[in-house]
């Protein structure tokens, strides 16, 4: 763990270059665009959660002409993912795939809140039963006393 | 409760990472502060962070004392509130001023990027924030005990989990400059040890907690429920989102990313339905409300906000499909706040004069309620037009030429070498002419520190309105040529001064009398004995 930050960290030192770069701009601005927007959601694997499109590491400058290689070859947006994936795992995308072993991820805000409904709406209903039944021996004292 | 809290963290501090140890043999030179941290944010950000996580720890306190002895009421609710208001002022401020700062530092203009050690800070926000909704239920209804019990003790939870992933190295972020495994692993322990016995004493305890105040689902208690429950499947969304991955990698050895696009679609889901009802919540009455005279009331405001949003849509055009529904949504939020205030001041309905009476002797929880909500909307209005409207050139200039963005026009004037206290600098000097003709000069810097040789950029941030041209210098190429970043973000400054609205509105309300009295005895309970 320690010997990759430290890596890390020396990447980050010995390469003073930014995100992207003019030279690797595509001359037709629609690939470009989808350049852009596919880069927006790739990790830049030696950086601290940053998208190779944000990175000023060599590799996302790597990553960055591949991914317009495969573009300008022709590849629609998910074969160029698709090929980045079987290169470096699915650890590259930034927004992960919807498969069963990240089925949990998805899955688990809105089943916390339909649930969470569910248990309000319950919850609601057996107070308002219980609560219309339940009057205290001195509650009712009290009204019999305000109804005399 | 609190003193062992305080204990356990000073024996952390002073065992396994010894301020006073000395270092031996004494370097002939330090190895510099990480330069991103020299800065005058250092000095703000922190502090104000870990007010608002230790002031929970007083709402945690207060929860394990409830559950211990058994007792709470409404005069609970009432000590805790204060507590969890100042918390969550300081927490917003912190997060707010956190963003910026990476905003103006970090240099490639972003301000929010899900990094773990963000969302550490962010999931105590959204746990407070329903903590700080809940309780209000608690005090004027007393009902929700056992939820609001939980939340305390929640937040304060997530707070220390924040602590733990921050500091043990077990994620990577921005954010990672000091970790040590022990260290981790002693937090790990204080929170087993904290968290575990709080909610063994929940599990023992919750039932013994009476419930109290009936409510029809429509009413402001329902409506502040469902608030709570969009803002825990929030924080429930960014907390697997954060921990999923090495979740994963540990039980399955698979490795996942789950970076921006994954928060943006799930918390923006799940968000978008609490902006919606977030208007009607405080015009609602307790126990009951009329939805329908509800809706009629705000009719002004979504009107009004329908008709901001197409304007802005006709006036700008969209990039973004969604963008124009996100504007609606920061509309509707803002103007329906501001529509309470007027409603209450009875604006249209009696004469001008008495209206700003009236306005003005509004109790200061109906002021900061408003506020707090206008702020929220602001953010929201913010956020959607700095990421759907701003435009991005990159490009490479020589001194003396020109580029466009937006409707500014940029020179680059020429670069100087400059040597500063502890860093050499390639400064760039440009000059900006906004559509008014006026223009500015600004300077961007690329440095280089001496001691780490680690780089760093100075981005220039010109502020016109609540918009900004930010400006970053980049490498400079063989041929004499620099890259030269620059970035218009529209209203972008609505994002922080939201933020600030949010907390100025909650110490306004911490100012109210009511809070600093204290809790009156029961009056229910002492009519019945009579």
């Amino acid at each position: 763990m320690r010997a990759i930050l430290a890596l890390v960290m020396l990447l980050l030192l010995s390469v003073p270059a930014l995100a992207v770069r003019p030279d690797e701009m595509l001359a037709d601005p629609g690939l470009e665009a989808r350049a852009r927007t596919i880069s927006e959601g790739l990790r830049c694997l030696v950086c601290q959660n940053q998208s190779i499109d944000d990175s000023d590491a060599d590799l996302a400058h790597d990553l960055r002409v591949l991914v317009r290689e495969r573009l300008t070859a022709g590849d629609s947006d998910d074969q160029v993912r698709a090929f980045l994936v079987a290169r470096y795992g699915e650890y590259v995308l930034l927004n992960p795939v919807m498969a069963p072993h990240t089925l949990l991820l998805w899955v688990a805000a809105p089943v916390v809140l339909v649930i969470g409904g569910i248990a309000v709406v319950m919850g609601a209903r057996r107070k308002r039963a219980a609560g219309q039944a339940a009057l205290t021996e001195d509650e009712a004292k009290a009204i019999e006393e305000l109804e005399r | 409760m609190q003193s062992l809290l305080a204990a356990a963290f000073t024996g952390f501090t002073l065992f396994t990472s010894n301020p006073f140890l000395r270092l031996s043999p004494a370097p002939f030179e330090g190895q510099d502060l990480n330069p991103v941290l020299q800065d005058i944010g250092l000095a703000i950000h922190p502090p104000l962070l870990y007010t608002g996580y230790v002031g929970f720890s007083v709402c945690f306190s207060f929860a394990v004392a409830a559950l211990i002895s058994g007792r709470i009421d409404a005069a609970w609710a009432r000590w805790v509130r204060p507590w969890t208001l100042v918390s969550w002022c300081f927490l917003t401020l912190g997060i707010a001023m956190g963003s910026y700062w990476a905003y103006y530092e970090l240099g490639w203009g972003g301000w929010w990027f899900w990094d773990p050690v963000e969302n550490a800070s962010f999931m105590p926000w959204l746990a407070g924030t329903a903590l700080l909704h809940s309780a209000l239920v608690m005090e004027k209804r007393n009902a929700l005990k056992i939820w609001t019990i939980f939340l305390a003790i929640i937040t304060f939870s997530l707070s220390l989990l924040g602590t733990f992933m921050v500091r043990s190295g077990i994620l990577t972020s921005v954010h990672t400059f000091a970790s040590d495994p022990t260290r981790g692993m002693v937090i790990l322990a204080l929170l087993a040890a904290f968290i575990g016995g709080a909610f063994s004493l929940f599990a023992f305890r919750a039932s013994a907690l009476r419930a109290g105040g009936l409510f029809a689902p429509i009413s402001r208690e329902g409506a502040l429920i469902l608030n709570n429950l969009f803002l825990a499947s929030a924080a429930v969304a960014v907390l697997v989102g954060t921990l999923y991955p090495l979740l994963l990698d540990a039980l399955a050895g698979e490795t996942i990313s789950v970076g921006a696009p994954f928060f943006n679609l799930t918390f923006g889901v799940i968000m978008a339905p609490l902006l919606i009802i977030l208007p009607f919540g405080p015009f609602l009455s307790w126990k009951r409300g009329d939805l329908v005279a509800v809706t009629q009331r705000l009719a002004g405001a979504a009107g009004l906000a329908l008709f901001a949003a197409i304007l802005c849509f006709a006036l700008t055009g969209a990039s973004v499909s969604l963008a124009p529904l996100g504007l609606l949504l920061g509309f509707w939020v803002a103007f329906g706040a501001l529509a309470e205030l007027v409603d209450r001041a009875k604006f249209f309905r009696t004469d001008v004069l008495t209206s700003f009476r009236r306005l003005f002797g509004l109790p200061r929880t109906a002021w900061s309620t408003a506020l707090a909500h206008f702020g929220l909307g602001v953010t929201v209005i913010g956020i959607v037009a700095a990421s759907a409207w701003g435009s991005e050139v990159v490009t490479t200039m020589t001194p003396g030429q020109d580029a466009v963005i937006g409707d500014h026009q940029v020179t680059f004037e020429g670069i100087d070498h400059v040597a500063g206290p502890n860093f050499v600098s390639d400064t760039g000097r440009f000059s900006i002419r906004a559509p008014g003709g006026e223009v500015r000069e600004a300077v961007a810097e690329r440095r280089v520190y001496n001691a780490s040789g680690q780089p760093t950029t100075e981005a220039a941030i010109e502020t016109y309105g609540f918009s900004q041209l930010y400006l970053q210098l980049g490498e400079p190429q063989a041929d004499g040529k620099s890259v030269v970043r620059l970035w218009f973000k529209p209203y972008v400054t609505l994002i922080w001064l939201g933020c600030i609205v949010m907390a100025g509105a909650g110490f306004l309300s911490l100012s109210y009398r009511r809070l600093r009295i204290g809790a009156p005895k029961p009056a229910a309970a002492r009519a019945v004995a009579e």
